[in-house]
C-alpha cells in the first residue's frame, strides 16, 4: 500500500495521469456539446475507433502528421454523419443509433484495416506518425510541476484547451446559446425561429470532431498505430464523465481527471504484483461509483428543495 | 370491416418496410464486396450460398443461431420494459466462465452436471443484469452507461477467476481446465456440432412466449414498457416489474453463455467479450421484441455470419463486414421516418380503393 | 380608433376531423386591451395560434393593418409585429434575462454576441416600458411573475405591436397580477394593442376595453366592457349546449363512502393549488364537481386515486385512511377511476382491446391461477364486455389505436365499471367523444348509482354535469365556492357565475357537502 502511495506521489504519476486523461477528456467534451443540444451522442466510442484507425493509416500514407489528423477527423465524422442521418432525419431512436454505430465501428474498423493493410490485428505494417511532444517554455524548468505539465503530446494540450473551447462555445457564442436553448427548451427555440434540426446537426458534428481528436490521440500519441478494440470503453467513460459533470465543462474536467487518475493508477499497479484483471477494472468501477454518487446527490438535492418549500408553504 | 382493413394495412406496411430494410442491407454488402474484393463473384457466392454448401456448414449456422437466439430473447425481454440495459454482453461472458468453473469445481453425474451449470450461469446473468436497473431505481443513474461499464467489470472479474484458479498450465493457450465430459451438452446431429442446447433453446423460447403472453408477469411487463403512466394508473408496481424483467432477461442471457461454453467448447477460453450482447440487440430489434420471431431473426443473422466466415476464408473480404450490415439493419428497422412518405401514399391508395 | 387586426370567417378543421373554429370573427382596434373569453374548448387557443402562425386556417382571412396577410409561421407573425406570451413560458431557465430577450436575434456581428449591446438594449427596453428587472439575472432564480415580464419584453424587443397574452394571470399571485395590469396599461398608453385571454371576469372588467366572447368554436359577440355586466358575459359564455334529457329516479342516499378532509396539494413550483378541500361522497349518489379547468380538480382526483399523494389533509375510503395505500390497494378497496386523459393514462394504445380491458382484473383468481393467465376466461370476459358496452370492433384482439375516441372511452369505461367498485371517480368521462357514446356512458353512470355506487363526476361541461349529477360542488381557485344539494334546482347562469368567480357562497353554505 505504501508502495502505491509513493508511486502516486511522484511527478511521473501526474504526468501519466494527464496522458491517460486525454482521450477521456476529448470524449467527455464531445458528449457535453451533443447532449447540450438534446441529442445524445452514444456513438463517441465509434467516432474514436474510426478516427484512431484513419489517423494511424492516414499519417502513415501521407507522411504528414497534419494530414493524418485531418484524415482521422474525417474518419470519425463518417460515424457522426450516419448518426445524423439516422438519428435526425430517419428518426431512429438516437440512443439505439449510437449503439448500432458502435457495433458498426468495432467491426468496420477491422474490416477497413484489412481492406487497406490486409491485417486484422493492428496497423503495424505501416509507419504511423506520432503527434509531437511539446515542452512548455518556462514551465518545463520548474521542478515537479514541469515534469508533470511539460513534454506532453500536443493533443494532450489540445484536450485541455478543448475544455476552454467548449466553455466558450456554449456560453460565449450565439451558436452556443442556440445549442443550449434547443437542448433545454426546444419549443422556446422554435418560437424565436431557431432551426432545431440544424442546431442539433452542428452540435453532433462538433461532438464528432472532439471525439475524433481523442481517437487520433490513441493511435498517434498514446500508441503509434492502431490495434483492434483500442478504444476499449473510453468513449463510454467520457459519456459518464459528462453525466457526472452535469454537462458543465469544468466539473466534467474534474470527473475526467478522476477517471484518468484511476486509469493511471491501474497502470502503475500493473507494475506491482496486483493481478492484471483487478487493475484493469479500476477505471470502470470508479465510473459506476462516480455515477451513483452524483446521481444520488442530485436526487437528494431535489428532495431537500421540495421539503424546504413544503415547510415554508405551511 | 374498416378496422380489419386498417389492421392488415399496418401489418402489410411493416412487413414491406422490414423487407426493404433487409434488402438494402444485403444490397449494401453486395456493393461493398464489389468495391473491395478482387474476386467479388466468389465472395458473393460464399456469403450467400456458403452456409448451404455442405451439411456441416449448415450445422454451423444452427449452432450460432442457438447462441444468438438466447441473446436475442434476453435483450427482447429486457427491452420490452423499455430499459436500455446492455448487460447481456457481460452476462454472456461471465456466465460462460462461471458455468465452466462450476462444472470443474463440482463434478456431477451427467444430465445433472449441465443442468446445474446452466442454472448457475443463469443466476449469474440475472445478477449482472439486475444491477443496472437497481442502480437506476435507487440512485437514478442511467442504466445504459452503468451497464456498459459493468460489462467491463464482470469481464475482468471472470477472466481473473477463470484464468488464475482454473487455468490449465498444460494448455497451449490461455484457458481453463477441460470441462468434464459429464457436464458437456451432447451432440445431437451427426456430422455437426449441433448440441443439446437446441432442445434447451426450444424450451426457453416456448417458456418465454408463455411468460410474455400467458402470465400476468409478462402482461404487466408489456404494459409497463409500452405505457408506464397507464401501468401506474391501473395499479402495477412498475419498479418491481422493471426489476424482474431484467432478472429474467439476464437469466436467459446467462443460460445462453453457459449453453454456449458447454455445447461448443472443451474449456472456457474467451479472451474478449464475445459481442453476443450486441448481436442480441440486432436480433431483438429485427424480431420487434417478440419471442416467437427471435429464432427466425437469429437464424438470419447466423446465416449471414457463417456466410461471412466462409467468404473470409475463401476470399480477401473479412467477416467483420457483417458488423457494418448489422448496424445498418438495426438503424433501418428502427427508423420511424424510414419510408414514411411511402406509407402515406399506400394509405391514400388503400383508402381510395375502398371509397 | 383604427382597426389593426381583423379575422374574417375563420374556420379551422384539424386533420383528425375536429372542428376547432367555425366562422369566427374578431376585430381588434389599435391601442386597446381586447379580452377574448370562452369556456375550455371554445376555440380561443386555436384562434390565437392562427394569429401567431402556429396553425393555418382552413378557411377565412386575416387582415392586418388593412392588408390581407398570410401568417405561415411564428417568424412571420413576429415580422408583422405580433408577439405572444404563452401560458407555458418559452424561456431557457439556465440563461439570463438579457440572453432570453435577445435569443434568436442576438446583437453583434459574427459568431460572438455583443454582450454589452445585449445588456444595454435589454436595459433600454426595460426602462422604456417601466419594468423592474435585472438583465443579468438567471431565469431560474426569478419568481413566476418576473418570468412573465421577461416573456413580454421578449416580444416587445422583437418589435411586437400586438401582444397576445394567453391566460396571463392564471399563474400569478394577486400582487403580481396588480403589477401586470399596471404594466399592461402602460403598454396600452404607448400605443400597443393587447389581446387578453382569460376566464376571470373581474379582471376583464378591471383592465379590458372591449370583449369578444367565444362559444363552440365561434365568436358570439363583441361588446364594450363597460356596457355589459359580468352576469351577462357569463351567460353568453357558459351554457348548456345539449339537453341530455336524462331520466332518473331520485337518489337513494346511502352511507359515506369517501371522506375528504382539509386536503391540500402543492404543484411543481410549490404553489398551493388545492387549498384545504373537504367533502363527503355517499353511496347511491352522483356528486358533480364543476369548474373551469385548472382550478384544482385534477389535483383532487390524483390525491384520491393515489396517483399523486396529497401534501396535507386526510382521505378516508370506507373509513380507512388511504394516505399510505398504494394505487393497487386503493383499487382493491373498491375504487375505480376514469382518467381525464385517455391516451396518456387511460389506455395502452398499442395494446389490444383485451389487454386494455383486463388490466385491473389480471390478479383476480377468476382470471389467473398463480402467475398463469386463464386466457379462455379472459377472452370470454372481454368479449362480454365488448358486447355489454357496445364497443364497435371486430374483436378483442384489435389494437386500441384503431378505435374511434368514443370506442376507446367505452373500453376504459367497461374496465372501470365492471370491477365491482363501490366508488367511481369519473374525470371528464365524455370529453371529445360522439354523442352516442356520451349518452351511453351517462346511462351507465346512472345505472351504477341506482345500484348503490358512489360516483364523483368531474366535468367542465355544464350540460353533462347538470343533467347527470344529483348534487353539485363548484371549484374555483383550488377551493369549493358553492354547494348545491339538488343539482336540478340550479340554473346554468347561476352556476356560470360561481365557476367564473363572480359569486361565492358563504363557507357555511359550502360546508353542506360534508357528511
Amino acid at each position: 500500500m505504501s508502495d502505491l502511495l509513493s508511486y502516486i506521489l511522484t511527478a511521473e504519476f501526474g504526468y501519466s495521469m494527464l496522458r491517460v486523461t486525454t482521450p477521456i477528456l476529448f470524449a467527455a467534451m464531445g458528449s457535453i456539446v451533443a447532449e447540450s443540444s438534446g441529442a445524445s451522442n452514444i456513438a463517441l466510442e465509434g467516432n474514436m475507433l474510426f478516427a484512431a484507425l484513419f489517423g494511424a493509416i492516414g499519417s502513415g500514407l501521407t507522411g504528414s502528421v497534419f494530414w493524418g489528423l485531418i484524415i482521422a477527423i474525417a474518419g470519425g465524422l463518417i460515424i457522426s454523419a450516419l448518426l445524423i442521418y439516422f438519428g435526425l432525419y430517419l428518426k431512429t431512436d438516437i440512443i439505439l443509433s449510437g449503439i448500432a454505430l458502435n457495433t458498426l465501428a468495432s467491426g468496420g474498423s477491422i474490416f477497413l484495416m484489412y481492406v487497406i493493410l490486409h491485417d486484422k490485428g493492428s496497423t503495424s505494417s505501416i509507419k504511423t506518425l506520432v503527434c509531437p511532444n511539446i515542452n512548455l517554455p518556462g514551465i518545463e524548468n520548474i521542478p515537479v510541476l514541469g515534469d508533470i505539465l511539460s513534454g506532453h503530446n500536443i493533443l494532450t494540450y489540445f484536450a485541455f484547451l478543448s475544455v476552454i473551447f467548449v466553455w466558450f462555445l456554449l456560453y460565449k457564442t450565439k451558436l452556443g446559446m442556440h445549442i443550449r436553448c434547443v437542448g433545454e427548451n426546444a419549443e422556446a427555440a422554435a418560437s424565436v425561429g431557431i432551426k432545431i434540426k440544424s442546431v442539433k446537426l452542428v452540435s453532433l458534428l462538433i461532438s464528432g470532431v472532439l471525439a475524433s481528436l481523442g481517437g487520433a490521440f490513441l493511435s498517434m500519441g498514446y500508441m503509434n498505430g492502431f490495434s483492434r478494440g483500442m478504444v476499449s470503453g473510453r468513449g463510454f467513460i467520457g459519456l459518464a464523465a459528462a453525466a457526472m459533470g452535469q454537462l458543465s465543462p469544468v466539473p466534467t474536467l474534474i470527473a475526467s481527471l478522476i477517471f484518468g487518475c484511476a486509469d493511471a493508477m491501474s497502470n502503475i499497479m500493473a507494475a506491482m504484483r496486483i493481478p492484471d484483471e483487478f487493475v484493469k477494472l479500476i477505471p470502470y468501477v470508479t465510473t459506476v461509483v462516480g455515477l451513483i454518487v452524483i446521481s444520488s446527490w442530485r436526487t437528494w438535492r431535489v428532495k431537500k428543495k421540495r421539503i424546504a418549500a413544503l415547510v415554508s408553504a405551511n | 370491416m374498416i378496422n380489419k382493413k386498417k389492421l392488415s394495412f399496418d401489418t402489410k406496411f411493416e412487413l414491406m418496410r422490414f423487407t426493404v430494410a433487409i434488402l438494402i442491407a444485403i444490397g449494401l454488402s453486395f456493393v461493398t464486396i464489389l468495391i473491395v474484393s478482387h474476386e467479388p463473384l466468389l465472395a458473393l457466392r460464399k456469403l450467400f450460398l456458403g452456409p448451404v454448401e455442405s451439411f456441416r456448414r449448415f450445422g454451423n449456422v444452427v449452432e450460432l443461431a442457438i447462441t444468438l437466439s438466447f441473446a436475442g430473447l434476453a435483450v427482447a425481454i429486457m427491452f420490452s420494459a423499455n430499459q436500455f440495459n446492455m448487460g447481456a454482453e457481460g452476462a454472456f461472458f461471465a456466465s460462460a466462465g462461471v458455468a465452466a468453473m462450476f462444472s470443474l469445481a463440482l463434478p456431477l453425474p451427467p444430465v445433472l452436471a449441465p443442468l446445474f451449470a446452466i442454472i448457475v450461469g443463469g443466476i449469474t446473468g440475472a445478477i449482472i443484469c439486475v444491477i443496472p436497473a437497481w442502480i437506476k431505481m435507487k440512485w437514478g443513474a442511467s442504466e445504459l452507461v452503468s451497464s456498459l461499464m459493468l460489462n467491463y467489470v464482470f469481464y475482468y472479474l471472470t477472466k481473473y477467476f477463470a484464468f488464475t484458479k482454473f487455468k490449465d498450465p498444460n494448455c497451449g493457450f490461455v484457458g481453463t481446465f477441460k470441462i468434464p465430459e459429464a457436464a458437456k451438452l451432447a451432440k445431437i446431429v451427426p456430422h455437426t456440432r449441433i448440441h443439446a442446447g437446441l432442445i434447451i433453446l426450444v424450451f426457453v423460447v416456448i417458456a418465454t412466449i408463455f411468460f410474455m403472453k400467458k402470465t400476468r408477469w409478462g402482461y404487466n411487463l408489456i404494459q409497463t414498457g409500452q405505457n408506464p403512466h397507464f401501468a401506474k394508473y391501473v395499479g402495477i408496481n412498475t419498479g418491481i416489474v422493471i426489476a424482474y424483467s431484467q432478472i429474467v432477461g439476464g437469466f436467459v442471457a446467462g443460460m445462453g453463455g453457459a449453453v454456449e461454453v458447454l455445447g461448443m467448447y472443451n474449456r472456457f477460453q474467451w479472451k474478449e467479450l464475445p459481442g453476443y450482447g450486441f448481436d442480441g440487440i440486432v436480433v431483438a430489434i429485427m424480431a420487434k421484441n417478440k419471442p416467437q420471431y427471435v429464432p427466425l431473426a437469429a437464424f438470419f443473422l447466423a446465416y449471414l455470419r457463417i456466410g461471412a466466415d466462409k467468404m473470409a476464408t475463401a476470399t480477401d473480404v473479412t467477416s467483420e463486414m457483417i458488423s457494418i450490415i448489422q448496424g445498418v439493419i438495426i438503424m433501418l428497422v428502427a427508423a420511424q421516418a424510414f419510408l414514411s412518405h411511402r406509407r402515406q401514399k399506400m394509405l391514400v391508395k388503400e383508402v381510395s380503393k375502398n371509397v | 380608433m383604427d382597426e389593426i387586426l381583423r379575422l374574417e370567417n375563420i374556420t379551422k378543421i384539424y386533420p383528425n376531423g375536429v372542428t376547432a373554429n367555425k366562422d369566427a370573427n374578431l376585430s381588434v382596434r389599435k391601442g386597446e386591451i381586447h379580452a377574448l373569453v370562452g369556456e375550455n374548448g371554445a376555440g380561443k387557443s386555436t384562434l390565437m395560434k392562427i394569429i401567431f402562425g402556429m396553425e393555418q386556417p382552413t378557411e377565412g382571412n386575416i387582415i392586418y393593418n388593412g392588408k390581407q396577410t398570410q401568417i405561415k409561421s411564428p417568424l412571420d407573425a413576429i415580422a408583422c409585429g405580433i408577439g405572444m406570451v404563452h401560458q407555458h413560458f418559452m424561456l431557457v431557465e439556465s440563461m439570463t434575462v438579457a440572453e432570453n430577450i435577445v435569443l434568436g436575434a442576438e446583437p453583434g456581428k459574427g459568431p460572438i454576441p455583443n454582450n454589452r449591446a445585449m445588456i444595454e438594449q435589454t436595459k433600454e427596453i426595460i426602462e422604456k416600458y417601466n419594468f423592474v428587472i435585472n438583465p443579468k439575472e438567471k431565469i431560474s432564480d426569478l419568481p413566476i411573475g418576473t418570468r412573465q415580464k421577461v416573456e413580454i419584453l421578449k416580444a416587445l424587443y422583437k418589435g411586437a405591436q400586438v401582444l397576445i397574452l394567453d391566460e396571463p394571470t392564471a399563474v400569478l399571485t394577486p400582487q403580481e397580477t396588480t403589477e401586470l395590469f399596471r404594466e399592461l396599461r402602460g403598454l396600452r398608453d404607448m400605443g400597443h394593442t393587447i389581446i387578453f385571454i382569460s376566464h376571470k371576469l373581474n379582471e376583464i372588467k378591471e383592465i379590458c376595453d372591449r370583449i369578444t366572447i367565444m362559444r363552440n368554436g365561434t365568436t358570439v359577440g363583441v361588446h364594450d366592457v363597460g356596457s355589459v355586466s359580468q352576469q351577462e358575459i357569463s351567460n353568453l359564455m357558459v351554457g348548456k349546449d345539449i339537453d341530455w334529457n336524462i331520466e332518473k329516479n331520485p337518489p337513494k342516499r346511502g352511507e359515506v363512502i369517501l371522506d375528504v378532509k382539509n386536503v391540500s396539494v402543492l404543484d411543481e413550483a410549490q404553489r398551493s393549488i388545492l387549498k384545504e378541500v373537504s367533502f363527503s361522497l355517499h353511496a347511491g349518489t352522483i356528486l358533480g364537481i364543476v369548474g373551469v379547468e385548472g382550478n384544482g380538480q385534477s389535483e383532487l382526483v390524483e390525491a384520491i386515486t393515489g396517483l399523486h399523494k396529497a401534501d396535507a389533509g386526510s382521505i378516508k375510503f370506507h373509513g380507512n385512511d388511504i394516505a399510505d395505500s398504494s394505487i393497487k390497494q386503493i383499487r382493491e378497496m373498491g375504487l375505480a377511476h376514469i382518467p381525464q386523459d385517455r391516451m396518456l393514462r387511460g389506455a395502452v394504445v398499442n395494446g389490444s382491446i383485451e389487454d386494455n380491458m383486463i388490466a385491473t382484473f389480471i390478479d383476480k383468481e377468476e382470471f389467473s391461477s398463480g402467475p398463469v393467465l386463464k386466457t379462455k376466461k379472459i377472452r370470454s370476459w372481454s368479449e362480454k364486455l365488448i358486447k355489454d358496452f357496445m364497443v364497435k370492433t371486430d374483436g378483442p384482439e384489435v389494437p386500441v389505436k384503431m378505435l374511434s375516441g368514443g370506442n376507446i372511452q367505452k373500453v376504459i369505461v367497461a374496465r372501470e365499471f365492471s370491477s365491482n367498485a363501490d366508488c367511481i371517480i369519473a374525470d371528464q368521462p365524455t370529453r371529445g367523444i360522439d354523442v352516442g357514446a356520451a349518452k351511453f356512458i351517462h346511462r351507465k353512470l346512472i345505472e351504477m348509482r341506482d345500484n348503490g355506487v358512489a360516483i364523483m363526476l368531474i366535468s367542465a361541461d355544464l350540460s353533462e354535469i347538470m343533467d347527470v349529477s344529483d348534487s353539485l360542488l363548484v371549484m374555483y381557485g383550488g377551493r369549493f365556492v358553492a354547494y348545491f344539494p339538488d343539482a336540478s334546482k340550479v340554473s346554468e347562469e347561476e352556476l356560470g357565475q360561481y365557476m367564473l368567480g363572480v359569486k361565492q357562497q358563504t363557507s357555511e353554505e359550502v360546508k353542506g357537502c360534508i357528511a
